[in-house]
């Protein structure tokens, strides 16, 4: 068994822990900041600052889908949310599993035939297209892999970072 | 009808019920994959180009350190294939359009009909129920043919020992992960979800409702569902398939069915033919024995 694949176990393991919750907080508690990335290995773990999101956004259901927020708008979501009341889970986690391919959650997916969400994304992706896709699309906020979470050291031998720059060999590799 | 007539029509007819045959009986049956093969699905609208398939499948696989660093973007500079040292590689195209670039994950694309096994005669390959196209080096004698077959370019050759040649490509992590029910190492690593693993009947029903809901963010076609009779690698593109690298003129029909033919003829030629032409003989034999000159014969035929 290699030994990064408990790293990328780890990676999955992704949102919230540390959490400040703002003073006015109502019936669910908004965090302001989320440590994202919390148990990575090759990536150190990151803040993630929701207040600021919030204020940009404004829209939670840009990112929660139909879980919070005014009700999505999107033409093959409103066909069965049009009139979903918020859920109780709001968080990534909640509905995005860390294991998406593991042999459990095949056989479950393929067990249950009324199943309309075959193709739910996992945490890991969810995560990552929800934050690179919207920072492309608006043109700001981070896209590279460092911006948010630099590489650790093992991540560094992961990635043979020692490496960079170097000349391709000559001659080889090719054809 | 004479005795030598009557052989020349069993002949032409023998034969043309054979070749007829052949186009048909031989051809026909074609195998459409094993109903539990997995796959993946890759949604190049996706891909970021982080490299970190490269990277995972380097230390899966226990391969050599890498030329320049799995985070150096400088090879997307050129159009890289597989090795024996990157069973995987990612290219970018369309670096300079809009929308693009658009990054493709290449690999051994586990064709459900593989022209690597097909073309080696020492059955080096071995197409799994898992779906894999795997390869033993232990029966390899390192011709190459494979190398030559394959549509994608796809094995890459082992120069490093001359005493015990290897080919070497993507198992689909057969090993380690595929024959326990887990997805490949560049699957599990992948951090935009660019890579689906799943069985491959249902990747393929996946990635028809992704074109379906999303019609503007994809061209409608699944590269692999049907392509060389079937791949357990499927792709999704934003764009036409010819444009990011892919072979379009590959058609539908497996490579095998380009030898099928002519294969299915020898157990036919080495078993029937010496009997049918010894017996021929024989006849003609007795016929010459029995009649003597040809001259005879002809006037007889008239």
């Amino acid at each position: 068994m290699p030994s990064y694949n408990s790293m990328i176990l780890g990676a999955l393991s992704l949102c919230a822990i540390s959490v400040s919750y703002p003073a006015t907080a109502q019936s669910a508690p908004v965090p302001d900041s989320i440590t994202l990335n919390e148990n990575g290995k090759q990536f150190k773990p990151f803040s993630f600052d929701h207040a600021k999101h919030i204020q940009l956004i404004k829209e939670c259901a840009d990112c929660h889908h139909h879980t919070t927020g005014t009700l999505v708008l999107n033409p093959n979501c409103v066909k069965c949310h049009q009139n979903s009341s918020p859920t109780e889970v709001v968080s990534c986690k909640g509905c995005h599993s860390s294991s998406p391919f593991s042999p459990e959650t095949l056989a479950a997916k393929r067990a249950d035939k009324q199943r309309y969400h075959l193709d739910k994304m996992g945490l890991k992706g969810a995560m990552h297209q929800g934050c690179i896709g919207c920072h492309s699309k608006q043109g700001a906020g981070p896209v590279g892999c460092e911006e948010c979470h630099p590489l650790t050291t093992q991540g560094e031998a992961f990635f043979s970072t020692a490496r960079k720059g170097m000349k391709p060999a000559k001659g080889e590799g090719h054809h | 009808m004479k005795r030598r007539n009557f052989l020349k029509a069993c002949l032409i007819g023998g034969t043309t019920i054979a070749l007829g045959k052949t186009n048909k009986g031989w051809a026909a049956g074609s195998f459409e994959g094993y109903p539990e093969a997995m796959g993946v699905l890759v949604d190049t609208t996706r891909c970021i180009g982080c490299r970190s398939c490269e990277a995972a499948c380097n230390k899966e696989q226990n391969l050599p350190e890498p030329d320049t660093s799995f985070n150096d973007n400088s090879v997307f500079q050129e159009d890289r294939r597989p090795t024996a040292k990157a069973y995987t590689v990612v290219n970018a195209y369309q670096k300079n359009q809009p929308g693009g670039p658009v990054y493709r994950k290449v690999q051994c694309n586990h064709c459900n009909e593989p022209a690597c096994l097909t073309s080696c005669f020492v059955n080096a390959y071995t197409k799994t129920k898992e779906g894999a196209v795997i390869y033993n080096p232990d029966v390899c004698v390192g011709c190459r043919n494979c190398m030559i077959a394959c549509p994608f370019n796809v094995p890459g050759y082992d120069y490093e020992s001359v005493t015990n040649p290897v080919v070497k490509k993507c198992i689909l992590c057969y090993d380690t992960r595929l024959k326990v029910g887990k997805p490949p190492a560049c699957v599990e690593i992948c951090p935009q979800e660019a890579l689906t693993f799943g069985h491959r009947a249902d990747l393929i029903k996946v990635a028809h409702e992704r074109i379906r809901a999303n019609p503007e963010r994809y061209v409608d076609h699944v590269y692999g569902e049907k392509e060389l009779g079937g791949t357990s690698w499927l792709y999704l593109a934003p764009t036409d398939f010819d444009k990011i690298g892919f072979d379009t003129t590959l058609g539908n029909d497996p490579i095998i069915s380009n030898v099928k033919d002519f294969l299915g003829m020898v157990p036919m030629v080495l078993s029937i033919w010496p009997a049918l032409f010894s017996g021929i003989h024989l006849l003609s034999k007795h016929d010459a024995e029995g009649h003597g000159h040809d001259t005879e014969n002809t006037e007889e035929d008239r």
